[in-house]
């Protein structure tokens, strides 16, 4: 698994620098800095966030994008331990692992990022506008630019392509008008050199560029446009505020066309490959349309439907039966524009049908995932190989390790993926690196600086408050120094002045001098959302020796001089407003102290098959120890039959190694014929019974990983188990393995796909049976290359490079034959014969096939004791049986209880290569929590008067989390108690408590009331 | 109500999603009218009846709450 170094641990860096910031990117970042390591997150562009960013929703959730990337960029910018370097280039690398150097170039921005506070007021006034990259050139932006409203780092850059100084030696309006004086036009480009322990790549994809496919008329005909130029239309913050429209007259399109596989799945330009997230995405595309306006006809024409992942099927199945999209399973040769209207024509042959030619409004190209020019361009230079299509090359098992020790990679980068499938690698390659770094762990990050608190209790509430004109986004509008004057004649407002940016760093030095000679222990600040600037002044009071609670943000930009720019004197009018609620609020407000747990440094693994001897094995190699928990009496599961993959990886060999590695490994203690009981405890201490046989056993444990595999469906149709010649695809495995001169014999084979899977009561696709079809059809062709060999299917996914074997079955003659749901294959047993008959959806005619073998691909299930388990430990699990992760999307890993992670079949069906980085990944969530010494718990958390408190439990039923249950308190009577660890400060316990006895800090009943109270001018004496 | 008087709408928002959406109208600069309120919390699980009644004590002519 992970490389092994020689390097002496006293010359290590604990450092790890990421290059590429997309998603895979971020998860990586900030799992390692949550794990005791600095990162340097490089970037050659200016601000990160990659192509997730300019995504409009995420399948199958239908989730906002931004919305869910919004808070992960939060926390890169705030972090303490991540440095972003965007705007920068990679030159070159020297050292060995452990202690690389990267020789990097800060490109110059021509702004100062210390003294830009991103006001806006130089793009607002700069002349020349400029094809916006980010809306994919639909619409422009000004030559100083930021690319959306939420990017990190939130600084301008001059594009000095356009810029009229840089090209044209005049202008300088931006440096004029910035009133912060952040515009440097003669910034120089800083070479630098970072210290670096290890790297990991994440660079990302690029997409296809369409006009490669000159059939289709991408960038002849206006209403020809890609997938992502389609995903920026829609999106609200686009170039069209999420209006559909055709190109050429911004009309509505009655009538649009997904052309699949625009660039994948195509080996005449080279790209035999399939870019695995395109059916998805257009479908996606197709239901929003739908949402937006239900009236368009939208149709997708494909080839093989590729919902492989978790959750897909359902999706797709929605998409028809709710949303009313259409599939046609049919490529399209060519779009021919018809001048006098714009529209399109697509002519296409639909199984069993003539040539047929449709009339659209507008063709969405599904362009495929391509490799990033410039991480190629970059692997060449750090001396990292690429396949032949341009993506890094990594272990087929070990799919986050490069051949170059200490260099790593992550997401599509790797090979074309989803964003969960980048997030968990992500992880994975954090866990690796890490695991590289173990011993240097803390050595390279800034411990938080513990300023002195000042004791407010008793002082009579003393406010300032301070009113932002941030440039002229809040003063063109409202009338800030009126604000200010009004808010200095409020209750107990002691100091009240208006600024020109208060987050400004100048400014926040004001605040804190204030705070000090006003003696004020309340701070108000009149600006912006709370959402990305409370953290900001938070830090500020306590940087003045104020407890960070005492702080309240009055919200007058994104809700007030924004969206009233017309109406200047009722945008003041509500400010006056606004500031007035919160200064009531803020007279309430109290210090609040966060508690800290010790974390128990150890992991509890249920589950000794691949995924679990990953886990515990990587628990290792970050230096903690691991219980693994097996339940039968041998370790190993699934993989001890999986004996090789289609490219050439042998998984039944690597787990005996992993195996041997794990037994011999001191840290880890490994329990067989095991079984847990039950779990107690929360995060970062957690307290396990074990039965061991009958015996049972306590063990103390900060994190629990769920790695409790899956099973191979028993088929209950196609006359499995009345015949020797009907077999699972298992069975056939290691029938051609253990048994080639059986095998030899062996002339005509028929294998049916999909059995228990996709269908009714199994809505979901078991993800590998179509590869492993094609990686068993194409060994039996080794050993017997006569064998006719026929595979029925319903749609072929092997998705990614597997689609190279897929054509190479193909060519080899294996041939495929596809089946409905609606008109399942038949297999025969007659005179010791057995045939299969099954009408071909393409040909539209049955077909009669002979076979010596039937092997069937039967669905991954989910283990029966998963229920168990789950019941015991009181985790959740899908309508499919597998465990539930917290978010489809982001956190694959991780459970919605803390302190729990999963990884491999437990959580759906997969690749040993995926188990493998899967298990890897949460090793890295779960030792973001090991290596805390003490988890410190929010302070916004609710608490318990228990004089109050009757012991009724209506809180207990109420919280969505166990954070809160009645027991027996330290008087000596049952009460409700708070485990603040779990407490996520929603307060709904707050609202069902009949007595007032839960109160939830920080938001209590009169700190809302307060502002209820003085929410309009009519009830206030002011 | 003074019905020459645009009425007073107090909005309760939940921090993660409508807060986040009423940010976003602001970002995207859609004009709507001054007349609401918005106090955040951080689940509209947080509200209490208690709170709606008070409001419309206190001169709300009309609530929201999103989340």
């Amino acid at each position: 698994m992970t490389q092994t170094h020689s390097t002496p641990q006293s010359e290590k860096t604990g450092s790890i620098t990421i290059i590429g910031s997309g998603i895979a990117g971020i998860q990586t970042a900030l799992d390692i800095a949550n794990s005791g390591f600095h990162v340097d997150l490089i970037d050659e562009k200016a601000n990160v966030g990659g192509v997730m960013a300019q995504l409009d929703k995420t399948f199958p959730t239908n989730d906002c994008s931004s919305c869910m990337l919004g808070p992960k960029l939060a926390k890169l910018a705030n972090h303490p331990n991540i440095d972003i370097l965007a705007y920068t280039d990679v030159l070159g690398l020297e050292g060995e692992p452990g202690r690389f150097q990267l020789t990097v170039k800060k490109k110059a921005r021509a702004v100062d990022p210390k003294r830009c506070v991103a006001c806006n007021i130089c793009a607002e006034k700069c002349p020349q506008r400029v094809s916006d990259p980010f809306n994919l050139n639909l619409n422009q932006r000004k030559a100083i630019y930021i690319p959306y409203p939420q990017a990190v780092p939130l600084v301008y850059t001059i594009d000095k392509e356009h810029c009229t100084y840089f090209t044209k030696g005049k202008c300088r309006v931006c440096e004029k008008v910035c009133k912060n004086k952040a515009v440097i036009f003669d910034q120089e480009d800083e070479i630098i050199t970072l210290d670096t322990g290890a790297l990991i790549l994440a660079g990302g994809f690029e997409p296809f560029d369409a006009r490669l496919k000159a059939e289709y008329g991408y960038g002849q005909w206006p209403n020809v446009i890609t997938s992502l130029e389609y995903e920026r239309m829609l999106s609200a913050a686009g170039p069209y505020q999420g209006h559909i429209q055709r190109l050429s007259d911004g009309q509505i399109p009655r009538r649009i066309a997904w052309v699949q596989c625009v660039g994948s799945r195509d080996s005449q330009i080279g790209n035999d490959y399939c870019s695995a997230v395109c059916c998805m995405s257009a479908t996606k595309q197709a239901m929003i349309t739908k949402e937006h306006d239900g009236e368009i006809d939208t149709s997708i024409f494909f080839i093989d439907m590729r919902a492989h992942g978790k959750g897909f099927d359902r999706f797709y199945e929605r998409s028809k039966s709710e949303n009313g999209v259409r599939y046609v399973r049919s490529l399209i040769s060519r779009v021919i524009p018809n001048p006098e209207d714009d529209t399109l024509s697509i002519s296409y042959v639909a199984p069993g049908h003539d040539p047929q030619e449709e009339t659209v409004d507008l063709v969405v190209l599904s362009v495929g995932l391509c490799a990033n020019t410039s991480s190629v361009k970059l692997a060449e230079r750090l001396g990292v190989s690429l396949n032949e299509y341009g993506f890094c090359e990594s272990d087929p098992l070990d799919i986050v390790a490069t051949a170059k020790p200490g260099i790593y990679v992550c997401g599509a980068a790797q090979s074309p993926k989803d964003i969960p499938d980048a997030v968990q690698q992500g992880s994975s390659a954090a866990a690796q690196a890490t695991a590289l770094l173990a011993d240097v762990r803390g050595s390279n990050v800034t411990a938080p600086t513990i300023h002195e608190e000042r004791n407010i209790r008793g002082e009579e509430p003393s406010i300032g408050v301070f009113v932002c004109h941030c440039g002229i986004n809040i003063a063109g509008v409202v009338d800030v120094e009126a604000v200010a004057g009004y808010a200095g004649n409020l209750p107990d407002v002691k100091y009240a002045t208006d600024c020109m940016f208060a987050c400004a760093t100048d400014q926040l030095q004001e605040i804190k001098q204030a705070i000090k000679d006003h003696a004020l222990n309340r701070v108000v600040v009149a600006s912006c959302t709370p959402r990305t600037h409370e953290p900001l002044f938070r830090n500020t009071l306590r940087e003045a020796g104020l407890n960070p609670y005492l702080f309240e943000l009055a919200n007058i930009r994104e809700q007030d001089a924004w969206v009233h720019q017309a109406e200047p004197q009722i945008a003041t009018h509500k400010a006056k407003e606004l500031v007035r609620m919160s200064v009531s609020r803020a007279r309430l407000l109290e210090p609040l102290f966060e508690t800290s747990y010790t974390v128990v440094p150890e992991a509890l693994v249920i589950g000794g098959g691949l995924a679990g001897l990953s886990a515990a094995h990587a628990f290792a190699e970050q230096g903690y120890k691991a219980t693994l928990v097996e339940r039968t009496a041998e370790l190993g599961g699934n993989a001890r039959t999986l004996y090789y993959t289609e490219d050439g990886a042998q998984p039944a060999r690597y787990l005996q190694d992993l195996i041997q590695k794990v037994e011999n490994q001191p840290l880890i203690t490994v329990c067989r014929e095991t079984q847990v009981v039950s779990i107690t405890g929360s995060c970062g201490d957690f307290t396990a019974t074990l039965s061991q046989k009958g015996q049972s056993q306590t063990i103390s444990h900060g994190v629990v990983v769920v790695a409790t595999g899956g099973q191979e469906h028993m088929p209950v149709e196609y006359l499995y188990g009345q015949h020797p010649g009907i077999i699972t695809q298992k069975e056939f495995e290691k029938l051609l393995v253990s048994a080639p001169d059986k095998a030899r014999q062996l002339k005509r084979i028929a294998m049916i796909q999909c059995v228990g899977s996709r269908e009714p009561e199994n809505l979901y696709c078991s993800r590998v049976c179509c590869t492993a079809a094609v990686k068993n059809s194409l060994k039996l062709k080794t050993i017997q290359p006569d064998a006719q060999i026929s595979v029925l299917y319903r749609d072929i996914r092997t998705f990614g490079f597997r689609e190279s074997h897929y054509s190479e079955a193909r060519r080899q003659g294996v041939r495929f034959y596809r089946y409905a749901l609606e008109q399942k294959p038949h297999v025969t047993h007659q005179d010791g014969e057995l045939g299969v008959s099954v009408f071909d959806a393409h040909l539209q005619a049955t077909v009669q096939l002979q076979a010596d073998l039937v092997v069937l691909s039967a669905a991954i299930r989910p283990r029966p004791e998963s229920r168990e388990l789950a019941e015991a430990v009181r985790l959740p699990l899908d309508e499919d049986g597998f465990f539930m992760e917290a978010h489809p999307k982001l956190r694959p890993l991780d459970f919605a209880a803390p302190g729990y992670y999963l990884c491999g079949l437990a959580q759906g069906p997969k690749f040993a290569s995926e188990s493998i980085a899967q298990a890897g990944g949460a090793v890295s969530r779960a030792v973001t929590v090991l290596s805390q010494k003490e988890i410190v718990a929010e302070g916004m958390v609710s608490r318990v008067d228990a004089e109050l408190c009757r012991a009724c439990g209506e809180c207990e039923k109420a919280c969505c989390f166990e954070a809160i249950n009645v027991k027996q308190g330290a008087a000596g009577r049952k009460q409700a108690i708070v485990t603040e660890a779990l407490c996520t400060g929603c307060g709904v316990c707050n609202v069902a408590c009949p007595t007032g006895a839960a109160s939830l800090a920080h938001f209590k009943d009169e700190q809302i009331n307060r502002m209820i109270e003085n929410h309009s001018q009519l009830n206030s004496e002011d | 109500m003074n019905p020459t008087e645009q009425p007073k709408i107090l909005a309760f928002v939940c921090n993660w999603c409508a807060y986040a959406g009423a940010d976003l109208a602001g970002v995207s600069r859609i004009q709507y009218p001054g007349n609401v309120r918005l106090i955040r919390v951080m689940c509209t699980g947080r509200v209490n009846h208690g709170f709606l009644l008070k409001a419309f004590l206190r001169g709300a002519d009309g609530l929201l709450v999103s989340g």
